[in-house]
Formats: structure tokens, sequence, C-alpha cells
């Protein structure tokens, strides 16, 4: 029945919007593959260098990170199943847990990165130039720009899911129109899946 | 029209994919503790290859999903292991 009004009202294709969303994330894994491959030739090049700064950062933040991440990871997809199991209420909650989750992950990002800036430890700091030899550099380099672009994704994930969040409120995202939050929900994954790699990369280096 | 018919997973189904992603995190940190000289970072790699199937399979839905999805993904893992293997016989045959 309600699929019939919905028909006469805007135009709406989820496959369509599910292709768009996936071509958008191979754009988005290529990005962050190029960069991998430069990693990777710069710590074939410096393995030394790339074991003593893997050494300098605190594994235990990075672990905790990784976890928050999958669990956000399981709400936002248990969000979607809440959503077409007709439970907007139990939808609205796993999203804010998402979201929260996020917001601590940023916080723990925010100190370590201010911990390594309070040590002189930042792109073109004195201490990195006069004492850090060029492998070194190139990691810390890369550390900066890798994990800073992942939290720039982690950063709109949340405005997109910010976004679903109203609209699931508001009534317009629901069991028959799901689309954005599920879109919403690959998005998030996609930057899961970028940490996954991240994580061993440059914490896990002995 | 026919409605694609929408695979809902449980709550649990999901639950059990965490618990085996933090599963394989605490692995991959312990077999990076472990002395394996330059056979660690191929460890660690393995589980974060096995962690971004799960990603990809349940929680990106690409396992419910139409077949021309995961052949996209399939291609685009393919041009990128493309990229890295031409990249390393640069450098190792310079």
């Amino acid at each position: 029945m309600e699929q019939i009004i919905q028909h006469s009202e805007a135009h709406y294709d989820p496959e369509g919007a599910k292709l768009g969303m996936w071509l958008f994330i191979f754009t988005e894994l290529l990005l962050f593959g190029g960069l991998f491959i430069v990693y990777s030739i710069y710590r074939f090049r410096n393995p030394e260098a790339f074991r003593l700064g893997g050494e300098e950062l605190n594994l235990t933040i990075g672990a905790i990170n990784t976890i928050i991440l999958l669990v956000s990871s399981m709400t936002i997809a248990m969000s979607t199943s809440a959503l077409q199991l007709k439970n907007k209420r139990l939808t609205i909650v796993l999203i804010t847990i998402t979201l929260l989750l996020a917001t601590v992950f940023l916080i723990n990002k925010y100190f370590e990165w201010g911990l390594k800036i309070k040590h002189g430890i930042y792109p073109g700091s004195a201490h990195m130039l006069n004492d850090f030899s060029q492998g070194e550099i190139l990691f810390f380099g890369l550390y900066f720009v890798m994990t800073g672009l992942h939290a720039l994704h982690i950063i709109i994930g949340m405005i997109v899911i910010l976004a679903a969040l109203y609209k699931v409120q508001k009534g317009t995202v629901n069991a028959d129109r799901p689309s954005l939050l599920d879109n919403a929900g690959l998005y998030w994954h996609l930057v899961d899946l970028i940490w996954i790699f991240l994580f061993p990369l440059f914490y896990l280096i002995h | 029209m026919e409605k694609e018919k929408h695979h809902i997973v449980s709550y649990k189904f999901y639950f059990f994919i965490l618990i085996a992603l933090v599963t394989f995190t605490f692995m991959s940190i312990g077999i990076t503790r472990i002395n394996l000289g330059g056979y660690s970072v191929l460890g660690a790699m393995i589980f974060s290859v096995l962690k971004s199937l799960l990603v990809l399979t349940f929680f990106m839905h690409l396992k419910f999903d139409q077949p021309i999805i995961r052949i996209m993904v399939g291609f685009v893992c393919l041009v990128f292991f493309a990229l890295i293997f031409i990249t390393f016989l640069d450098y190792y045959y310079r």
C-alpha cells in the first residue's frame, strides 16, 4: 500500500544510490591506497627509522581507538537493522552511540597528537629537523598526514551520520526509504576499514 | 514493481562479527610482540586482511548485495594490488 503512495512522490532508487556510494568509496580507497604505497616504499627504504618512529607511538591509545572504531561500526550496522525492523527508538539510540564513540576517538586523537606536538614532534619542527634522521622525518610526516586525513574522514562521517539521525527522527528516513542511513553506514565502515590498516602499519612496528 | 528483498541481519550476528574483529586485533598485536623478524609485518597484514574481509562482507553487506558490487570491489582490489606490484618491481630492478 505505502509502496504505491511513495512511487508517486519524489524519485527514490536505493540500488542506484548504493552503487553511487560504492563508486565514491572506490575513489577513497585509491586515495588512501596511494598513501599506503608511498608508506611502503619509504618503509622499504628506511626500515630502521620506521621501527624507531613506530616505537615512539602509544600502542595503548592506538589499540583503544581500534576497538572504539570497531564497536562504532557494529552499532551503525545494527542501527540499519533496527530501522528495517521499524524500531525507530533503537535506531536513534544506536546512531547516537556511534556518534559518541566517534567523538571519543577524536578526543583520544587530540591527546595523542597534542603529546607529540608538545614533545616537538610535528612536521617542520626544529626538534625533528635537527635530531631526527631523514627516515624518521618521513615516518612522522606520513603519520600526521595519514592519521590526519583519516581524522578528517571521521569528522565528515559524523556530519553525514548526524544528517541521517535528523532524518530518521523526522521520519523521512524509514524502513521503506533507508538509503541515507545505509550509505552513511557504508561510509563509516570505510573509515573503519582504513583504520584497520593504519593501526598495524604505524603502531605495530617493532 | 518488484521490491528488492532486503536482508535484515540480526543484532546477535553483528555482535559475533565484532567479537571476531576484536579477537583478530589482539592477535595482530600479539603476533608483532613475538620476534618473527620480517614476518611480523606479514602476520599483522594477514590479520588486517581478514578483518577487512569481515567488514566488507558483513558490515558493508557485500554478502547480501547484488553480485555486481562484489565484482566491482574485487576489481578495485586487483587494480590496487597491481599498482603495488608494479611500484615494487620498479624499486627492485632500478
